[in-house]
This record gives C-alpha cells, sequence and structure tokens, in this order.
C-alpha cells in the first residue's frame, strides 16, 4: 500500500514539466507587451555555454547576463530584430534557436522538404516498383504441374 | 538484382562514417562571431594602477588578450604558462573576467604577472561584447587591432604552436625575446 504510493508519487515526479525548472528572477517590465517579448525571446535565444537550453532555463551566469542585456534593451526599446542582431553579432547564429538562412544552415532549414521528398519518393517506388516485380501469374503449364503435386501429396497424406 | 543485396551494407557504410565524423567534432565549440573585427570597444580601469583604459591600449599588436578570473581553474592551469610566454617577450593582455579585484591581485603578487595591462572587467560587459562564454578563453589581435584568432580553453604549448605561432614566429622557437617586445 504505502509502496505504491510511493512509487505513484515519484512517477507524478518524472511528470513534473520540465518549464518547472526555468530560473526564478523578477525583473520590473513597464508594460505587459515587454514582459511577453521578453519571455519569447528569452526561450529562443540559446545559452552559449549551457547548449541544450535556452537562457530562460539556463542557470549559467553567461545566460543571467544575457537576460540582463535582453531586459535592458527592451526597456530602452530596442526592436526584437536589434536585439538578435546584437546577440548573433557576439556569440554566431548559435544563440538563436531559429537560426537565420545561410550557407551553414541552408541543408538544416532544407531538410524538412527534402526528407519529405525522399519519403514521397519512397513511396512511389514502392508501388510502382514493387508492383513491377510482383510474381507474374502461373501459367497454365504451371498450373496444372501444382495440382498434379497437391493431388498427389493429399494422397499420400490421407494413407 | 544483385546490386540491391548491398544497400544495407552501403548504409551501414555511409552512417558509421557519419558517425565517425561525429566523434572528432567537438559540440562545445562555437564559432567566433568577432572574428575579423575591431576589438570592441571600452573603457574599464586596468586592475592594479586603476587607471582608465580604453582599446587603445592594446595596440599595436599583435598581442594576446588573455580573459582569466580567479574563479577559473583552467586560468590557474594555463597561468605558468602564460608566464613563459611573457618571459618570451609575448605581449599578453589580461581581461580580468568578473573577478573581485582583490582576489585578483593577489592571485598576481602570488603566481606572478605576464600581463602588460589588465582590464578590470567585474560586471563582464567587455566579455559580453566579445562574445566570452567561459574563462580562459585567449585571443589574437593584429597590428591594426583586429581579432584575428580565438582560443577557448588552457591555451599550452601545443596549442601555441599550432594556432598562435604565426603571429609570434619568434616566441617559444627561439630563447631570443621576441622583437614584438620591450622595444614598444
Amino acid at each position: 500500500m504505502n509502496v505504491g504510493r510511493i512509487i505513484s508519487f515519484l512517477i507524478l515526479l518524472a511528470l513534473l514539466p520540465a518549464a518547472a525548472w526555468a530560473v526564478i528572477e523578477t525583473y520590473r517590465f513597464s508594460s505587459p507587451e515587454l514582459e511577453a517579448r521578453y519571455h519569447s525571446l528569452s526561450q529562443e535565444l540559446r545559452c552559449p555555454k549551457c547548449q541544450n537550453q535556452n537562457i530562460a532555463d539556463s542557470n549559467a551566469p553567461i545566460a543571467r547576463d544575457l537576460r540582463v542585456v535582453l531586459h535592458e534593451q527592451l526597456e530602452a526599446g530596442a526592436t526584437d530584430e536589434d536585439i538578435l542582431a546584437f546577440m548573433v553579432a557576439r556569440y554566431g547564429e548559435f544563440v538563436r534557436y531559429r537560426p537565420g538562412v545561410d550557407r551553414n544552415t541552408a541543408l538544416l532549414w532544407a531538410s524538412p522538404a527534402l526528407l519529405l521528398l525522399a519519403g514521397a519518393f519512397g513511396l512511389v517506388w514502392h508501388f510502382k516498383v514493387r508492383q513491377a516485380s510482383a510474381p507474374h501469374p502461373l501459367t497454365a503449364r504451371e498450373r496444372d504441374e501444382l495440382e498434379r503435386l497437391m493431388a498427389h501429396s493429399n494422397k499420400e497424406s490421407s494413407h | 538484382m544483385q546490386a540491391r543485396r548491398f544497400t544495407p551494407l552501403l548504409a551501414f557504410g555511409l552512417l558509421t562514417g557519419l558517425l565517425y565524423k561525429g566523434l572528432s567534432i567537438d559540440p562545445t565549440a562555437l564559432p567566433a562571431a568577432r572574428l575579423g573585427q575591431p576589438f570592441p570597444p571600452f573603457t574599464q580601469r586596468e586592475l592594479i594602477s586603476g587607471a582608465e583604459l580604453t582599446e587603445q591600449a592594446l595596440l599595436p599588436g599583435p598581442a594576446l588578450v588573455n580573459v582569466w578570473a580567479t574563479w577559473c581553474y583552467s586560468c590557474r592551469v594555463e597561468h605558468p604558462f602564460l608566464l613563459q610566454l611573457a618571459e618570451r617577450g609575448v605581449p599578453i593582455f589580461g581581461l580580468n573576467y568578473k573577478d573581485d579585484s582583490s582576489k585578483a591581485l593577489d592571485w598576481l603578487a602570488q603566481l606572478g604577472d605576464p600581463y602588460r595591462l589588465n582590464i578590470f572587467d567585474a560586471d563582464g560587459l567587455v566579455g559580453l561584447d566579445l562574445g566570452v562564454y567561459g574563462a580562459p578563453e585567449t585571443y589574437v589581435i593584429d597590428e591594426k587591432g583586429q581579432i584575428v584568432h580565438r582560443h577557448v580553453g588552457v591555451l599550452d604549448a601545443r596549442v601555441f604552436a599550432r594556432d598562435f605561432q604565426r603571429w609570434f614566429p619568434t616566441g617559444l622557437t627561439t630563447n631570443r625575446l621576441s622583437l614584438g617586445g620591450e622595444e614598444r
């Protein structure tokens, strides 16, 4: 009984949403609109140190610095483009979870379309080429031969 | 028909090649966004003298700019090598990054001071403008003050010989003092 409770508690614990680990910090915003932009930008900017977290989730000092800069720039009236350009100038396209299209990221951006295309080709191949190589229907002679063999084996098994 | 039997083998070979290549790629290495650009402008105090420093103080290069802090363990590891470089005439500027000035001064007094000057960057703002994401990092600036190389992590003789030597031809290959040294 008790063990069951502990296990279900542990399962619930494991299911806690990752968002619960987001950093708790308070910034004062002069308008709710700025706050909304802060949240969306801090989730789109990637922490340079801990690479699979955005700066909203990361506890790394550098992520904190970037949040401070983000807050300052938003309050100073910078546009989203200004802020992203500021970050990219310092940390490269790497800091964006949605990098711009350039030579390095072209394959990344094209890959969904390429995969879709590959899938389409696969389907066409499956239905066209496979069908063409499907077994031909038996000829009259082959059918006779088959029947003869079947009759023979039936006779044998009935003995 | 015969060729199709080898398709899985071919796919396996390709995948293995791809994964093998992946082994030698360092996923934590970041492209340096500031390469080819001038050192970002700043106005900060010098760590020891307290005098005001700007990016002009780093000129003329070539010189190293070493990002360090007393909280950074690897900086302690590379410190003796920096002292050797300085001894052989390689100009090194320090960027004391998000540090406590009294601890930093103790560090230099105890371990030796390889730096021409130290930019005291308590808030990490110069570091942010440079695109620093951890210490130690070492930058090379050329004669015109442009950033031409960045190394992340401990700088040692092997890394120096491989990536830095070409800007400091006399640093370390001979015991002679580099011409880029004291005459300036």
